[in-house]
């Protein structure tokens, strides 16, 4: 909602509207030059900070060059300039040695107290982990309303809108299945980690970027000040789909919040118990693969090979569900399969083997239920 | 290499053909092999950034899947700093350095050989990577741990060729240096040195206490990825951003080693064609010494979000913001050199003016990174790529161009067609702003770098960009065409190719005899 | 000219012998940086004991401690028995964990301790620690683990909230980084 508006704004300048004019491209076209509209405190501050160097350096700029293109316009040999032959000026030197001191200082001294103001992570109302897969978002609530819940959040956009076989939507990768939600004008603060390479959380519109370093927990904080859906992207290279892991966050009101964080719960305990037909955990387990499995063993189930083998037709996909069920949960070691059990719950688990053994050529015809999982899992009940 | 052979400087007498180049000690045979190395891997890097500016001419997956990307990516990273940019300097001061300080040589002739040598094996060991099983690294020139340990074999030929490029460059640096302390000839003390061989000698100073920071670094990689142990791993008590650390110590400097000697380039280029001496020369040493020390506290700059204490992040960011002051101090003197002037428009002296403008935005916007709460919304967004593309192309690049032109007369005896170089400023200087500059607002608006694919919003000013670097690349064509034509031909040029040039460089005839200064000259 | 080859040996043997120490100088950063890390206690390397201080309990305040775990070892399970405790600095607390092998092999795993906000690490003092050992168990296998904390009184007041998050990782057997193949 925040990125649309902000991409409904008109292009400054009328250079900038001629040439939106003149180029193809999608009508949510945004000229955007700055950076993107805070909705905390911190990302405003970050905004004053950033439009005050841009004028300093501005000021800077224009002086350097005035005094250059002057000299080159009124000094040329063209114009019969016999050259000076001055090579020295020590109080002119010294001048320009200690002035941009002074302005450095000046410039050095509201940064230093935003900074401050930054990484104050007291007293937080909700702490979220935020931890980096290779390519998507896990999230724990670890305190405050909510605690408990934890789901992963992944790439929401169709593999064909990337592939240019099917029409862009607006927010082209900027989406993912399930948002982060929190509340409006609480203190949120987020651990970053990560299970495998560095990732970096980031949200423009927060002011928050903060790496996700595996083994070792950093943190970060915000106050989202307005409701809407705030959109970012992880911020480090991560390997071959980094550009496909955004983060997206919810803000929504404390009411509604604490309706979500209800029937999260709620969900969490019935899909525990609950037998699902075998078309439901097909539908479902569509969606699981498109976000975790597509991007190695591909839509089509026909894999990259040799790294990423194919599952159509795959002795492990169409054999017994144990080997199955061992693998998706704890990967397989020494080669790019992961380890899902800590990042999907039972139900995607259940769904998504449930998918795999009966799509493109595989006809297994058996439904895997989440309680299998659970079972598979070693927790008993 | 054939360009070489019609220099009109070749030996009177030894070997002919190509083993006179592969047993040349001759440290102008030697410069020229640099630059047409350099040269060649401009070009192969320049392929890779327009394959990458055409995968991002529109939204969508077109041309490259996303891990060749990230190949490209860093693959273009590793060519134009270690094939490119830095061979590039070392080949200008290979010709150079001998011809302006009055010495007959290199101090270490055959030691000279062994470190070009040693970069035709490291370059095809590095491009060559893309055969091997997986592809060429994808983790990013910095080769970030963990991602880089997670790499196939085409990591292990890059770690093998940063280590063979890395040994040439410390031995580059050594010859450079005691070339310039113990050959100059009588009566050049250092502070009557050209700036150019000030920088170098700065330069060369920075490589050799950084170049072996690197090999370490790699060192250990390679370690942790093969023989179990776990310097950046936390599992067995390492940590990733230790890498990050020293990595950075290495980086920063080298970012210095990229500038430095382009700075000399340009203090030649601007007295010669505003027909004036360098203003403050003391003030451009010492500047130049203060940039060099002062890089060594600054690494962590480019680490800012990775959840540095506040301390150390209030640190960098004081002693980054440090550094404008010695950087203003050496723009400040070159416009005081150009005032009150008697200025001409030759091309060395339009990319010196070029570089002048564009480097100084490149400069500020270094600054605007440096200031912690903005740079957590830049880092590792097309801002960055704008700023470190201002320095290393308007800074490095311009600074190479502006040198090629001013020298090739000493190298080739002829004068190169003036026009062709004019039409090589223009374009570049023009394309590479419609390039680079919506970079900033593409970062600012929250594009990060390095991904193959963008959402909608940031189409535009990437269609824009795409169409500057294609046009930029396109304009390399004139340089090569113009470098070819005065290899070839033309007008012949006099020993003192410019009216303002001072320097003993200019003392001898063009083309530069095979074997100058073999008497020191004497100087006043 | 032998004056200035023999100059030229000098200058070549100083600098060569500068370039070696920089190498070495690059690998001496590990051990720099791990001891920088213990005397700040910025971060956590290698699970080390920290060593009991003896300070006077401040009841004037409290900090909240919370507890985390992550795992990079696929088919375990650890995680905290309380997710906060309130502690007054100087005084003693104890958390609890639970480590389950619920993999089908036996192995061996450590815990890695790391701190939010980073500067609050050097004020919070193990005195005893499960990640101070390595962690052997069988399938199916489980254990209670501890951790017992001092907050040392100088934690600026401005840092009411820790997190002590420990991160799992297998340390013999397959390498804990899935590499890509």
């Amino acid at each position: 909602m925040v990125v649309s508006a902000m991409a409904s704004r008109t292009a400054p300048g009328q250079f900038w509207f001629l040439l939106a004019a003149a180029l193809p491209g999608p009508a949510a076209a945004a000229w955007a030059i700055n950076l993107q509209p805070p909705a905390t405190a911190v990302a405003r501050e970050i905004h004053d900070l950033h439009n005050l160097m841009l004028v300093i350096c501005g000021v800077i700029f224009a002086v350097v060059a005035g005094f250059m293109s002057y000299a080159l316009w009124a000094h040329r040999k063209s114009r019969g300039r016999v050259a000076a032959s001055f090579h020295e000026n020590t109080r002119l030197e010294i001048a320009w040695t200690v002035l941009p001191f002074l302005v450095l200082v000046g410039m050095a001294w509201p940064a230093t107290t935003a900074l401050v103001a930054m990484r104050d992570t007291a007293e937080p109302e909700l702490t979220i982990k935020a931890t980096g897969y290779q390519w998507r978002w896990g999230y724990d609530y670890l305190r405050g309303e909510g605690e408990g819940i934890r789901f992963v959040s992944a790439l929401a956009t169709p593999r064909p809108q990337i592939t240019g076989q099917a029409p862009k939507g607006e927010h082209y990768l900027l989406e993912v299945d399930e948002p982060l939600v929190v509340p409006v004008g609480r203190k949120v603060r987020i651990l970053t980690t990560s299970s495998d390479v560095i990732h970096s959380w980031w949200v423009p519109a927060f002011g928050v970027k903060q790496d996700a370093i595996p083994g070792f927990v950093r943190d970060a904080w915000f106050r989202a000040e307005r409701e809407g859906v705030y959109r970012g992207n992880c911020a480090e290279l991560c390997g071959k789909d980094h550009g496909f892991m955004p983060v997206v966050v919810e803000v929504v009101s404390p009411e509604r919040y604490g309706a979500w964080v209800a029937q999260r719960l709620a969900a969490a305990r019935e899909s525990a118990d609950r037998v699902f037909t075998i078309d439901e955990l097909r539908a479902r387990g569509e969606k699981v693969y498109a976000a975790n499995c597509a991007a190695c063993h591909q839509a089509d189930g026909r894999g990259l090979p040799p790294a990423f083998p194919p599952l159509d037709g795959s002795a492990v996909v169409t054999g017994p569900r144990a080997a199955q069920l061992e693998t998706v949960l704890h990967g397989r070691p020494g080669t790019a399969m992961a380890a899902f059990g800590k990042q999907l719950s039972d139900q995607d688990i259940a769904a998504v083997i449930t998918y795999t053994r009966n799509a493109w050529g595989n006809r297994t015809g058996e439904a895997v239920q989440p309680a299998e999982i659970r079972a598979a899992r070693g927790t008993g009940g | 290499m054939e360009i070489a052979h019609h220099t009109g400087h070749a030996p009177a007498h030894g070997p002919r053909g190509i083993t006179r180049w592969i047993t040349t000690t001759n440290h102008k045979d030697i410069g020229t092999m640099y630059l047409v190395f350099s040269a060649t891997m401009f070009f192969v890097g320049g392929m890779m950034a327009m394959t990458i500016r055409m995968e991002l001419f529109q939204p969508g997956l077109q041309l490259v899947a996303p891990d060749v990307f990230n190949q490209l990516v860093t693959m273009h990273g590793l060519i134009m700093v270690f094939g490119a940019i830095m061979p590039a300097f070392v080949g200008f001061a290979n010709w150079q350095i001998p011809l302006m300080i009055g010495a007959p040589d290199m101090a270490f002739a055959r030691m000279n050989n062994w470190s070009f040598w040693l970069l035709p094996p490291a370059a095809l060991l590095l491009t060559g990577s893309f055969l091997a099983p997986g592809g060429a690294t994808a983790a990013g020139w910095t080769l970030y741990a963990p991602l880089s340990i997670q790499q196939g074999p085409g990591m292990d030929l890059a770690i093998f060729a940063i280590h063979i490029m890395g040994v040439s460059s410390i031995l580059g640096a050594i010859n450079i240096i005691t070339t310039v302390l113990n050959l100059r000839a009588p009566g050049m003390t250092l502070m009557k040195m050209p700036m150019f061989c000030w920088t170098w000698l700065i330069t060369a100073f920075l490589l050799i206490a950084v170049m072996p920071v690197l090999a370490a670094a790699v060192t250990m990689l390679l370690a942790d990825r093969h023989f179990g142990t776990h310097f950046f791993s936390a599992a067995g008590g390492g940590d990733p951003v230790l890498f990050q650390h020293i990595f950075w110590f290495f980086g920063h400097p080298e970012v210095y080693i990229m500038i430095l000697p382009a700075f000399g380039i340009v203090s030649q280029v601007i007295p010669t064609f505003a027909r004036k001496p360098l203003f403050g020369y003391a003030s451009m040493v010492y500047a130049t010494a203060a940039i060099a020390i002062l890089s060594f506290f600054v690494w962590a700059h480019h680490m800012f979000t990775t959840g540095l204490s506040l301390g150390a992040q209030l640190f960098f960011m004081y002693a980054t913001i440090l550094i404008a002051v010695p950087t203003g101090v050496k723009v400040f003197n070159w416009v005081a050199t150009l005032w009150r002037g008697s200025i001409t428009f030759e091309t060395p002296m339009l990319f010196a003016l070029g570089f002048l403008f564009v480097f100084t935005i490149g400069g500020l916007t270094g600054l605007i990174c440096a200031i912690v709460p903005v740079d957590v919304q830049l880092q590792d967004t097309y801002y960055v790529v704008a700023h470190f593309h201002y320095v290393l192309v308007a800074g490095s690049l311009f600074a190479l161009f502006a040198g090629t032109y001013y020298w090739l007369p000493k190298w080739t005896g002829h004068r190169y067609d003036e026009r062709l170089g004019q039409w090589h400023f223009w374009c570049s200087m023009i394309f590479f702003n419609v390039a680079f500059f919506p970079m900033h607002f593409l970062g600012l608006a929250g594009m990060p770098r390095r991904i193959p694919d963008y959402a909608l919003q940031f189409a535009d000013f990437n269609v824009i960009s795409s169409l500057g670097a294609f046009g930029f690349g396109l304009s390399q064509l004139l340089l090569l065409a113009a470098i070819v034509k005065c290899v070839r031909g033309g007008e012949p040029a006099a020993p003192r190719a410019w009216d303002g040039a001072q320097g003993l460089e200019w003392l001898v005839p063009s083309p530069a005899p095979h074997h100058t200064w073999e008497q020191p000259p004497r100087l006043p | 000219m032998d004056s200035v080859a023999s100059a030229n040996r000098r200058t070549l043997v100083k600098l060569g012998l500068a370039s070696a120490g920089m190498f070495g100088f690059g690998f001496a950063l590990a051990p720099l940086y791990r001891t920088f890390c213990r005397l700040t206690g910025f971060n956590e390397l290698g699970g080390a004991g920290d060593g009991a201080r003896d300070v006077a309990a401040d009841r004037s305040r409290s900090v909240r401690l919370e507890f985390d775990a992550n795992l990079r070892l696929p088919g375990w399970e650890l995680r905290p028995l309380q997710t906060s405790v309130t502690a007054h600095p100087g005084e003693p607390v104890q958390a609890r964990f639970l480590l389950r092998n619920l993999g089908p092999r036996a192995a061996i795993a450590q815990a890695v301790p790391s701190y939010a906000p980073a500067g609050a690490a050097p004020f919070l003092t193990k005195l005893e620690c499960f990640c101070f050992a390595r962690q052997a168990l069988a399938p199916g296998e489980a254990r209670e683990l501890f951790v017992t904390l001092v907050v040392a009184p100088g934690l600026p007041a401005e840092v009411p909230v820790v997190t002590l998050s420990y991160t799992l990782f297998e340390v013999e057997g397959p390498a804990p980084l899935g590499r890509a193949s």
